[in-house]
């Protein structure tokens, strides 16, 4: 057992009257992350099952069709920012729950925002990028590429968008004052889902991005 | 960083520090780098695809567990969570590998015995 | 929401009376209440199921019947299956589960009872969804596994396959919101000195189930996504037409459709594990054993799922695999056998209604098992794949095994949610009715098979020998639907009159029988502390009311090997339950009616994607499936800043 434990036994000593001594809302939001890991887990078997077998264009990286040469329409440069910024929201994610735990209301609320708003950007990209291979001419009936990164991409924007607007209802009750210390599990567990979100998105840009 | 961890786990507040996670989050985006180097590296031919793959998918296997037990606190938390955690994630490499296997690889190995 | 409020001291003359009335039930966060709409309605859906097998067995009681016609039967076999499945088997376990868990583990509630009512909401209006489309005759028609590329759009127009997408969804996201309170529940509000190798049977194989629906369900909520994505918006992802192998739906239905076999079994095991030890008057032999079996079936349930497509020629690879990945299956459910036979062994039978349905599952499950076996052979498999062969497994398998467990499970708890004893002169009757009905169904299906007759056809012709056993098939089922009856009136008749139970009219060993029946509202009074595995059966008392092998776990049978215990692990708590002695005070969350109007936002939302593919002004309506995100949405934010909870 570790002492982070220990603290926030501290911090709510009626609550954590549980046969493990743990919170049942942090353990319910784990086996919702370990169901989570199934829903990502399946969407990309299929689209690893799928990946190759599409019969027309466009495709997601550089080969040669009928010898012919054809460009790859996935955007690395434009993705590559966008993993970074999503990793740097995680960052600020981190710093913001040090900051409510240490009941440090200006730099919690702030750092939150910020979290949020990196996600933002995330999804602008991600917007940005549909948008470009739409007029492409990649659309969700395409090809079996198109319908499977279409989905897999989209259910993990869904998740983003779902954090962003879960972060900024913190953003806000935090600004008001609403969130102290002895309420730092609602920033935990945010993060928790914020972090999982990221590490699917860590398992995903290599996986349709990087490896060809 | 082991020390850097003991440090933490001694500390009264028990939370990591800000500067820890700081540099964790360097970590998470040099090995980042690292993976985009290496499609890099693979679309100018300085390694085979197999070689690319196999790098990428370590870096990205390290990113992963550093973000689950650092950032997820799974390295400092009850073990009870980790294996909430990992159960279901080995069932969904399981099916990743499971469909891949059934889907891409089998069919060329059975192609290759002559079945 | 973890936390609750606190309405009444613990004085017992401050606890809150229970209340009454229709919005009292719709408002309702008490899972007994829970458990009891659990009942009721899938007790409703499964005379519904069973209605449609009548349908199936009228129509080919003889030869060229003009019954029912070609596509009407195909849609009574899917909704057979769906019904039986989604609507009335997973949630009458599920009934036992809400009723039985918090009892069974000292607890006042389950961990989120708000979470509870939301999976209850949302699967009472996925089931009359899905019900709706049978009543207008457009359900669902390719069969429960809906195999590409049969249900593109393209080769089935019409509704009926958006209706198992939609209906699908919503049912299977009420199985992974209740699971998720489960597991939680059973890992965190166990009473104290309860520890995990403590939990009585069923508990025990309530979490294992619960961890299979968090799992598998999440594959199927993927594989009926993408297929209402290639209906409504022309994906591709089943079309061999743009590249895809529709063996793929077939990997991922299985993947998911094995562990939910094991779904629909474990909770039986657990339910069973309770009835023998109870009726035997002796200690469930090789506890341990039977933990460990069940995960390990739960394990194994995962790495076999191929054995379903023996068929489609995946090659010998993977065929010798999963051959012999599902033969290994056979040997911790061989062991589960022998451990209820060993329970039985010596002990001081007593043969209840609940006992004779417990020990027939025994039987009737074996043979289900045994035929199972005889699939896992490959080569074997390619004759029986396909024929009423198979169909003979199944229902040995859901019938003689989760129908007839839930059976007793109902004649042994009873007592407990109303107070009153089952008839047993009427358990009688239903029992012999239904053995007789079900071995008379099921038997000839086997030879049938054998002879070649294939599944899912909707007649046959004369002359080929099918006439007779199916004759015998079909009075057989008619059978069960008599001792359905009999089960049914039994039901409501003691409900009524039945003879007061008192606490612990079976002389059971468990905590649910501490207490009143039918229990407070907040279950425990005082919240127990548990000594051993059977706290009522402790002692001296237990010894002199003629439990002849009344002894706490550290005494019970140990499997022996060559010296060694078998079946004995680390706990992984070591010994501990940090749940503290100190009581409270009896906490209980007020009422809500946040849940049934989630609830009904996420039937809108899923349920008006319907008419995507409808003509005309109908097209429209989807768009009410905004509205239902939104109302989700308020839902969700009035649900977490509700004050009380």
């Amino acid at each position: 057992m570790s002492t982070a434990n220990a603290a926030v036994h501290a911090a709510h000593p009626g609550h954590l009257d549980t046969s493990t001594g743990l919170d049942s809302r942090k353990m319910a939001f784990w086996t919702f992350i370990g169901s989570e890991c199934l829903l990502f887990g399946s969407l990309i078997a299929t689209y690893l099952a799928n990946k190759g077998k599409s019969t027309v264009g466009p495709y997601p990286h550089e080969m040669v069709v009928d010898g012919k040469h054809v460009e790859g329409i996935l955007n690395i440069p434009l993705t590559s920012f966008s993993t970074f910024i999503l990793l740097m929201s995680s960052v600020a994610m981190v710093l913001a729950l040090n900051y409510t735990q240490r009941g440090i209301r200006s730099k919690a609320t702030l750092w939150l925002f910020l979290t949020a708003f990196g996600g933002s950007i995330f999804l602008g990209c991600q917007v940005y990028e549909f948008t470009h291979f739409w007029h492409e001419g990649l659309t969700l009936q395409t090809n079996l590429f198109g319908s499977t990164f279409y989905l897999l991409t989209g259910f993990h924007g869904a998740h983003v968008t779902v954090g962003v607007i879960y972060l900024l209802t913190l953003t806000t009750l935090s600004a008001r004052g609403r969130i102290g210390p002895e309420k730092a599990l609602n920033v935990e567990i945010a993060g928790l889902y914020w972090h999982f979100v990221d590490v699917i998105w860590i398992v995903i840009f290599p996986l349709v991005y990087l490896i060809k | 960083m082991t020390s850097e961890t003991r440090e933490i786990i001694h500390d009264q507040h028990a939370h990591p520090t800000n500067r820890f996670y700081i540099v964790i989050g360097g970590i998470l985006i040099l090995l980042t780098v690292l993976e985009i180097l290496g499609y890099v590296g693979e679309t100018r031919g300085v390694f085979s695809q197999g070689t690319a793959a196999l790098v990428i998918g370590v870096l990205s296997a390290a990113k992963f567990f550093a973000v689950v037990a650092y950032y997820m606190h799974l390295k400092f938390d009850s073990r009870i969570f980790t294996g909430i955690f990992l159960f279901p994630a080995m069932l969904g490499t399981l099916v990743i590998v499971g469909l891949y296997m059934a889907q891409q690889i089998l069919p060329r190995w059975g192609a290759s015995l002559g079945f | 929401m973890a936390s609750t409020a606190t309405v009444a001291a613990p004085h017992p003359a401050a606890v809150p009376a229970t209340e009454t009335g229709i919005w009292s039930w719709i408002t309702t966060v008490d899972h007994k209440r829970i458990g009891i709409l659990y009942g009721v309605t899938s007790i409703f859906f499964f005379l519904v199921g069973g209605l449609e097998a009548l349908l199936i067995r009228t129509q080919l009681i003889r030869p060229e019947n003009k019954f029912l016609s070609a596509d009407v039967f195909n849609q009574m076999f899917t909704m057979h299956a769906l019904t039986m499945i989604f609507l009335a088997l997973m949630p009458l376990t599920a009934a036992f589960f809400n009723y039985m868990v918090p009892l069974q583990i000292g607890a006042r509630d389950v961990a989120f009872p708000r979470l509870n009512a939301l999976s209850y909401w949302i699967y009472l209006f996925g089931g009359i969804y899905l019900l709706a489309s049978s009543i207008l005759k457009i359900a669902p028609n390719v069969g429960w596994y809906a195999y590409a590329p049969l249900t593109e759009r393209p080769y089935n127009p019409g509704p009926n396959v958006d209706f198992y997408v939609l209906g699908l969804q919503i049912v299977g996201l009420s199985s992974i919101i209740a699971s998720l309170n489960f597991i939680i529940t059973i890992i965190n509000l166990r009473a104290p000195g309860m520890r995990l190798m403590r939990m009585p049977l069923f508990t025990w194989m309530v979490l294992i189930t619960n961890v299979l629906i968090v799992t598998a369900l999440a594959v199927f909520t993927i594989a009926v996504t993408q297929l209402m994505f290639d209906r409504m918006f022309g994906t591709a992802f089943f079309d061999p037409a743009r590249g895809s192998d529709p063996l793929i739906w077939q990997h991922i239905f299985w993947m998911f459709g094995h562990p939910e076999v094991y779904i629909l079994i474990i909770p039986i095991f657990g339910i069973i594990s309770e009835i023998i030890p109870t009726f035997s008057r002796k200690p469930l032999f090789g506890y341990n054993v039977m933990v460990f079996a069940s995960i390990l079936i739960g394990w194994l349930g995962w790495g076999v799922w191929s054995h379903h497509m023996f068929t489609v020629g995946l090659g010998p690879i993977a065929d010798s695999f999963f051959a012999l990945s599902t033969m290994l299956i056979a040997i911790p459910t061989g062991i589960k056998i022998f451990n209820w036979i060993g329970t039985m062994w010596g002990g001081a039978i007593r043969f209840t209604t609940a006992m004779l349905f417990a020990i027939s599952f025994i039987a009737m499950f074996t043979v289900g098992g045994i035929s199972g076996v005889m699939h896992s052979a490959a080569p074997a498999d390619l004759q029986q794949n396909d024929t009423y062969f198979i169909v003979a497994h199944i229902h040995y398998v859901f019938f003689g095994g989760t129908v007839l467990g839930l059976f007793a499970g109902t004649y042994y708890w009873f007592p407990k949610v109303t107070g009153r004893l089952m008839s047993e002169k009427l358990g009688w009757a239903h029992f012999a009715l239904t053995m007789v009905g079900m071995n008379l169904a099921f038997f000839p299906m086997h030879f049938l098979g054998l002879f070649g007759m294939p599944r899912r056809v909707f007649t046959y012709e004369y002359g080929l020998g099918f006439e007779g056993m199916n004759l015998l098939s079909t009075l057989g089922a008619y059978l069960i639907g008599v001792g359905t009856i009999v089960f049914v009136v039994n039901l409501v008749l003691s409900a009524r009159r039945g003879a007061l139970a008192g606490p612990n009219p079976w002389g059971a060993a468990t905590l649910e029988w501490s207490i009143p029946s039918p229990p407070p509202v907040y279950n425990f009074r005082e919240i127990p502390v548990v000594r051993s595995r059977m706290p009522l059966w402790e002692g001296d008392p237990a010894r002199d009311g003629g439990i002849p092998h009344g002894r706490v776990e550290e005494e019970t049978e140990q499997v022996t090997i060559a010296g060694t215990k078998i079946g004995e692990i680390h706990d992984p708590e070591e010994g501990e339950n940090k749940m503290s002695t100190h009581d409270h005070g009896i906490h209980l969350p007020p009422p809500s009616y946040w849940p049934i109007v989630t609830a009904f936002g996420i039937l809108l939302v899923f349920g008006a994607l319907i008419f995507r593919n409808a003509e005309g002004a109908l097209y429209n309506l989807w768009y009410l499936s905004l509205m239902g995100v939104g109302i989700v949405v308020v839902g969700i934010y009035s649900w977490a800043f509700e004050p009380g909870h």
